[in-house]
């Protein structure tokens, strides 16, 4: 932990939240139409429906603002996860949350023919849902996946599972295959201003219900029995745990697509920041959420130009070798 | 009193010790997989009686019946047992070495290897109007190539003074995510008709096979099998753990590197030409398990023939169930296989 007193942690959080609003302003500016902060600045002053105008308010923007809210839902939920399952290793994508909403969204476009956005939102939250009941009652049933290794390897299983039939469901519909091949890679490119208003609300709340249990992260962290004896209500606390998580990592996955390893990389990070009391950890990790996949963003614009590469898989090739690296130190006892 | 019998073959370089009760269940088993293999044979576009398959199969028979048993089913039969049993045997060695009744091929990333590595083969070799360079006979050695490195990769990435299980699994999940992410990337960027091409390949079908296929897909099986038969009756000494092990003389991680090897490239075989069919490896094993316990003399063939009847099996459902539309018999796998994980992951520890 490089930041001790709260004096420093109130500093750290707001230099974070300077970043997340320069790497906004980045996001708004760079991109396949050069754009300036003048124009930017213009187009909200007097707006003159140039194309630079348009290209900021209609894309840009939403761009930016989904990227935030979806990367600080991510980590939010990883640090959630990863005091839960006391696993380094947990989040919303190992867990097989985001794979139970791509099965969801493509089972709904073939068997349904539903093709737009927003209703792939909503698909994507059952979907979410769905999953999250299925690995965290797998998980408090107790049984074999009780470990860290073995969560983690329901979480992919489960995960395998959704993915093969997802891959049945399109091997047997090639038509649609385009459209939802770039939803499932994780994208916050081409969303709509709407489909972020309709499901910020939920974000919202998560977060707000994410900082209010802050307290009771701590001591649900000290471990199922010591928390018990503390007074704590565990099953009842789980329960709201698992309801923040439909909610955030519903949420993201609804708005972008699956999105991994934001919610594994970043709570550590976070950490090594600000320690591991949840009332700092859980806006640091939010900011530092929102930064990382800003940037992911920015950095998908230039690699392929003038094609972009999902920001799923920008966040995949940047935390492996973390997620490995992880395995090797943290992962390795049963 | 159990009926024990040892047999011991070469020199006693290869000996298994075999309970003649449990014998005979495996021997229904094979049974049951033959019968498959045969039935099969019977389904499809037109009935055709088994015993009819059967003398079509040596050679007797008109010659319409010869000509759709010979020629159009039986390699794509063939090819579905072998990919059934390889996946099936790789799946055991692999939990019995891992000790973690989760593990499996897909899991541990190997074949994820394959389908990125099949997919950058449709890239990499597409030119500009999105026709091949090469002949596509090539894709199952991309595949397996992909599959084999893979293996090895995360092999390496887990060393740190040895290999750990626990740790061989959860690095192999890494790497399969991010091979993901690399076969998204490359279905995105490259044309679509390689998407459609690559979503049969990941999904595991066995609709193309053909005699060729057969013929270097069978002999690289089979001659992987003898060798791991030869090396299968040491896993049973690492159930005791790794310090028994060492102390009755097994060089541990000398011999789990040449387990990996030998897993990944049966895997690779057997999905270079049928795609990456999930779940055989990790349910024909346990299946086995259930029926003939965890001695390896007898849950390796025991595997093999359930994952020969599973594969089998899904094929013949994936073409006759909703005709005229073939569906992969990846599909099946997974349709049996999910359940039956989920059972395995709430059912309470014995000890």
């Amino acid at each position: 932990m490089i930041l001790v007193k709260n004096k420093y942690k109130v500093l750290g959080l707001v230099i974070a939240l300077l970043c997340t609003l320069f790497f906004m302003c980045i996001s708004v500016l760079y991109g396949y139409a050069d754009t300036s902060l003048h124009t930017t600045i213009q187009s909200f002053m007097n707006f003159d429906h140039s194309n630079e105008q348009i290209i900021i308010q209609n894309v840009r923007i939403p761009r930016a603002l989904i990227a935030a809210s979806v990367g600080a839902s991510l980590a939010i939920t990883g640090v959630l996860l990863q005091t839960l399952t006391k696993n380094p290793l947990a989040s919303s994508g190992i867990l097989g949350i985001n794979a139970g909403a791509g099965f969801a969204v493509v089972f709904a476009l073939v068997i349904f023919n539903i093709t737009s956005l927003q209703a792939f939102a909503w698909i994507a939250f059952i979907g979410a849902a769905v999953a999250t009941v299925v690995v965290l009652g797998i998980s408090a049933a107790g049984g074999t996946a009780s470990t860290p290794i073995k969560i983690t390897l329901a979480g992919a299983a489960i995960s395998a599972l959704f993915a093969s039939y997802t891959q049945g469901l399109l091997a047997m519909n090639e038509a649609n295959m385009d459209q939802v091949l770039f939803w499932l890679a994780g994208s916050v490119q081409g969303r709509k201003i709407e489909i972020l208003l309709s499901v910020l609300p939920y974000l919202v709340i998560g977060w707000i219900m994410a900082m209010a249990i802050s307290s009771k992260m701590n001591v649900l962290a000290l471990g199922d029995d010591i928390a018990r004896g503390l007074g704590l209500k565990l099953g009842l606390f789980k329960f709201i745990i698992g309801i923040i998580t439909i909610l955030l990592a519903g949420g993201a996955v609804a708005i972008s697509g699956p999105i991994g390893f934001v919610g594994i990389i970043i709570p550590h990070f976070a950490r090594k920041i600000i320690g591991t009391d949840h009332r700092w950890l859980i806006p640091m990790a939010a900011l530092l959420g929102a930064i990382l996949l800003i940037v992911a963003d920015v950095a998908a614009r230039f690699i392929i130009m003038p094609s972009e590469v999902p920001v799923g898989v920008m966040t995949a090739f940047i935390g492996t070798p973390f997620f490995i690296y992880l395995a090797r130190t943290k992962g390795g006892r049963t | 009193m159990k009926k024990l019998k040892s047999i011991r073959l070469f020199n006693q370089s290869v000996s298994f010790l075999v309970d003649l009760h449990i014998a005979k269940r495996a021997a229904f088993i094979c049974f049951l997989a033959v019968m498959a293999f045969l039935l099969s044979g019977s389904f499809g576009e037109s009935f055709i009686s088994p015993i009819r398959v059967i003398q079509a199969i040596f050679g007797y028979g008109d010659d319409y019946t010869q000509l759709v048993i010979n020629d159009f089913r039986l390699p794509r039969i063939i090819v579905a047992a072998f990919a059934g049993i390889a996946l099936a045997v790789a799946g055991a060695v692999l939990q019995g070495m891992i000790k973690n009744p989760l593990a499996s091929p897909d899991i541990i990333g190997i074949s994820a290897g394959g389908g990125a590595a099949v997919v950058g083969f449709l890239a990499l070799f597409s030119d500009l109007n999105h026709s091949l360079t090469v002949s596509i006979q090539w894709m199952p050695l991309a595949g397996f190539v992909g599959a084999t490195l893979v293996g090895l990769v995360v092999y390496l990435l887990a060393w740190k003074d040895g290999v750990t299980p626990s740790r061989l699994v959860l690095i192999g999940l890494g790497v399969s995510i991010f091979l993901q992410a690399l076969t998204t990337l490359l279905m995105i960027i490259g044309p679509i008709h390689l998407a459609a091409e690559a979503q049969k390949w990941i999904i595991g079908s066995v609709r193309t096979a053909e005699w060729h296929e057969v013929q270097i897909m069978v002999p690289v099986i089979i001659s992987l099998l003898i060798v791991l038969s030869f090396l299968v009756r040491h896993l049973n000494v690492q159930d005791f753990g790794d310090e028994t092990a060492t102390s009755l003389g097994q060089s541990v991680q000398k011999f789990r590197f040449t387990l990996i090897i030998l897993c990944s490239s049966l895997v690779a075989s057997a999905i270079a030409f049928t795609g990456a069919i999930g779940f055989v490896g990790l349910i024909a094993p346990h299946i086995a398990r259930r029926l003939v316990g965890s001695a390896f003399g007898l849950l390796l063939p025991t595997s093999a023939a359930i994952g020969a009847f599973l594969v089998v099996v899904a094929d013949i459902i994936g073409r006759t169930a909703f005709n005229p539309l073939e569906v992969p018999a990846g599909v099946f796998t997974a349709a049996i296989g999910a359940p039956y994980f989920i059972y395995l992951l709430l059912k309470k520890p014995k000890h």
